[in-house]
């Protein structure tokens, strides 16, 4: 279908802003191995400190790369498929908060205003510009929703009673409204607690309610990222993996994000496990429910394999019989039509099987205690959203830009083996950092100037391999990349052959049942909400009268002494302790 | 759903419920747990150790911008410790090596968990927190000598 010119533009721009930040992301990605190895033995590097540049890491790659194109995908997926119009007024809006939000971010980040990481724990305290960019950002993105997706979600269902909304848009629209959900405890940390302290409006905040909220928000946070990349392997992966494939089961997928929305939001603990002024009874009710949002996963890899299955062995009546064979039939590297995104989701999918039981690793409660903070987590979801989510999100956006602008895809060799070096450097990568990670190596950390350093007082032989087989792996994974960037600015700059239009492959379903339950939202979101209020109540109530027993000033990560509480403040109470 | 589905649907859910079981286990069974909510000791400014018995210790450590309270510290082997943290200022990270111990210091919220040293050793002890400029150099250690007695 034709893309109104306007609207084309805002998609094209969705993509095309995030990723130009995204080559800072990985270059420094690269940069963050070399420090850790000690192959870099200095604070900063080119004027960017290590966890400044640690902290654009974060933002730039996991939180505007993931939520923009997100967006852009969000978008293309409503307008291709309900066939609606989109509003010019509500998508420049959208689009320009979220530019100058994160603008407004990226300024305070990259003139060393905002190390502070991109989970932003208090009472580490960033300039204010930082989070009224974040949350500029985020508010634009949930703009299109409201007076875009749900308005024409509406009307489409009451044009078409008794129907099923197409299944892409039923996992965009399930997504954002998660992330609708999920949105407010942060926003509340970061209005309540975060600004006024960063403005000096208040001089103390409670950094645990405020670390509360905040993993409230950032255990969803992960599946906001997820489940565009299964609404993908769900409805195009399929579809080309030999030109005429089928998803296997409508109503499984459907479950799947059913599940998605019940437990994706009474979590959030586990990212505290070892939080203390929690009652460890409330973190162990919170793992059960992370084993339930496992569950929703699992079941998505079968329906995926079952897809595959089938979409193989009726196109191979050779394989038909099977039991692993049909596997060597899909075409992993295929320059064939839509075929070379196939490697993106394949490559993917292999990364996902390793985050997946790393992540079951992470989410065992005691187990937790042996790798919490080490750096087995960024080995853990670098195979996750830096592996399937990153490489949906690549392969979509090269994609898209490609069909909307009429280009050919330019080098497209490189197109299709860029996840396969991906892959491959993750995979290294994920083994060095996880196993130094049981070690005890440290995430988060510049180890070269101390524990990697043979000069240092403080130096950890037993680390110094892992370390440097993780930066060998970056540099594959950089490869990979590059492989990936020549063909995206290759086919965005190179001459339209054809008119831009908007397509998605999609596949139809094997087994399609009515299942009408599973198509009714609203009350799944009810349930939801109530669990994930009921499921927060005793922790937040531990945080704030139980277990915390006075408020903190802010700092600065340069400083040790508070710079929101007047100093002599500070001294008076410390030399009424002493008498 | 076909029964293909169900099963696996079933087994990811038995999958899921023996993990379950023996996490429970170790938590309840083997005492194997993560920190809880203390509030029977209350936040301090200081670190010490404190000795009750010959092997018995109680070590409140104090974490600030970028050392720890006590520095490093000297036990017999054999000593159970009970072991405090909180910070003087931003969040910070407790691990010790070769143990389960693993902590957050929170200011104004405390952190406890018992330890056994049963083998002679130097522990490191690692701040995994970030927690500003100095972070990688935040350090201590616990020393663990065999055989003494005090
Ligand atoms: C060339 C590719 C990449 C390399 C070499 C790389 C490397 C690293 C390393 C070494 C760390 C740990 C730093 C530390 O703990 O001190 C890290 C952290 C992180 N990476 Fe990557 N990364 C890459 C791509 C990505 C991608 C594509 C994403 C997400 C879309 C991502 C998201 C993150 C996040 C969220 C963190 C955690 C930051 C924090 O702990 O505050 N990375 N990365
Ligand atoms: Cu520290
Ligand atoms: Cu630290």
């Amino acid at each position: 279908m034709k893309v109104e010119g306007s609207i084309k533009t805002v998609i094209l721009g969705e993509i095309i802003f995030p990723i130009l930040l995204l080559i800072f992301g990985i270059y420094h990605g690269l940069m963050q191995a070399l420090y850790r190895a000690g192959i870099i033995k200095d604070m900063s590097f080119l004027g960017i400190e290590y966890y400044q540049g640690l902290t654009l890491h974060g933002v730039i790659n996991a939180v505007v790369f993931t939520t923009m194109v997100i967006v852009a995908f969000g978008n293309a997926v409503f307008l291709y498929y309900l066939k609606r119009p989109l509003r010019p007024a509500v998508q420049w809006a959208s689009f320009l908060m979220m530019v100058i939000g994160t603008l407004m971010a990226a300024w305070a980040m990259f003139a060393g205003k905002a190390n502070v990481l991109y989970t932003f724990y208090l009472p580490l305290i960033a300039h204010p510009a930082f989070y009224i960019g974040a949350a500029l950002l985020l508010v634009g993105s949930i703009v299109p929703l409201f007076f875009d997706w749900a308005p024409n979600y509406i009307s489409w269902r009451r044009e078409h009673p008794g129907e099923k909304v197409p299944l892409a848009v039923f996992g965009v629209f399930v997504n954002h409204i998660m992330w609708v959900i999920m949105l407010v405890p942060v926003v509340i940390t970061v209005v309540f607690q975060m600004l006024p302290l960063s403005l000096g409006l208040v001089s103390e905040v409670n950094p645990s309610l405020s670390r509360t909220l905040f993993w409230a928000f950032g255990h969803p946070l992960v599946y906001f990222w997820l489940l565009p990349a299964y609404t993908m392997l769900y409805t195009v992966l399929p579809k080309i993996v030999t030109g005429e494939g089928k998803l296997y089961s409508d109503s499984a997928a459907r479950f799947a994000f059913i599940l998605f929305i019940l437990f994706s939001f009474p979590v959030g603990l586990h990212h505290q496990f070892t939080e203390p002024a929690v009652t460890n009874s409330y973190k162990l009710v919170q793992a059960l429910f992370t084993f339930g949002v496992a569950v929703p996963s699992m079941l998505t890899a079968f329906t995926v394999a079952a897809s595959l299955e089938y979409s193989i062995k009726s196109k191979y009546p050779e394989v038909k019989n099977s039991l692993f064979y049909w596997w060597t039939k899909i075409p992993y590297i295929s320059l064939e039509g839509d075929k070379w995104l196939v490697s993106y989701f394949m490559a993917g999918l292999f990364l996902f099987f390793v985050g997946g039981i790393t992540g079951i690793v992470n989410a065992s409660y005691n187990v937790n205690l042996v790798v919490h903070n080490t750096s087995f987590v960024p080995g853990h979801f670098h195979t996750t959203v830096g592996g399937l989510v990153t490489l949906s999100l690549l392969g979509i956006s090269l994609y898209l830009v490609s069909k909307l602008m009429g280009k050919e895809i330019r080098f497209k060799g490189l197109a299709v083996l860029a996840p396969w070096l991906w892959w491959q450097g993750m995979l290294i990568f994920e083994y060095a950092m996880s196993v130094a990670g049981l070690h005890g190596f440290p995430r988060r950390t510049n180890t070269g100037i101390s524990y990697l350093n043979p000069d240092s007082p403080l130096y950890r032989p037993e680390w110094v391999g892992y370390a440097e087989l993780s930066a060998f792996a970056a540099f594959i994974i950089v490869l990979g990349f590059i492989f990936w960037a020549i063909s995206f600015f290759g086919t965005l700059l190179s001459p339209s052959v054809r008119e831009g239009s908007l397509e998605f492959p999609t596949a139809e379903a094997l087994h399609d049942e009515k299942a009408p339950a599973l198509n009714r939202l609203t009350p799944w979101f009810a349930i939801s909400v109530a669990l994930f209020v009921l499921s927060y109540i005793p922790a937040l109530y531990d945080v704030t009268k139980r277990g915390v027993f006075f408020d903190s000033p802010g700092y600065t990560d340069k400083n040790p002494v508070p710079i929101t509480k007047p100093q002599s403040a500070k001294e008076e109470k410390s030399t009424a302790e002493v008498k | 759903m076909d029964r293909a589905e169900k099963g696996a649907f079933i087994t990811a859910v038995l999958f899921l419920s023996f993990f379950f079981a023996l996490i429970v286990y170790a938590a309840k069974g083997l005492n194997i747990d993560v920190p809880t909510c203390i509030t029977d000791v209350k936040p301090y400014t200081q670190g010490q150790v404190i000795q009750h018995a010959p092997n018995r210790y109680e070590i409140h450590y104090l974490a600030k911008m970028w050392y720890f309270e006590p520095a490093d510290v000297e036990l017999p082997v054999g000593s159970t410790v009970d072991i405090y943290l909180t910070s003087g200022d931003v969040i910070h990270g407790f691990q010790i090596d070769g143990t389960n111990v693993n902590l957050m210091a929170v200011p104004g919220a405390i952190s406890y968990a018992r330890v056994k040293f049963e083998k002679p050793g130097v522990y490191h002890i690692v701040c995994h927190e970030y927690c500003g400029i100095g972070h990688q150099d935040m350090t201590t250690k616990i020393v663990v000598k065999g055989g003494e007695q005090k």
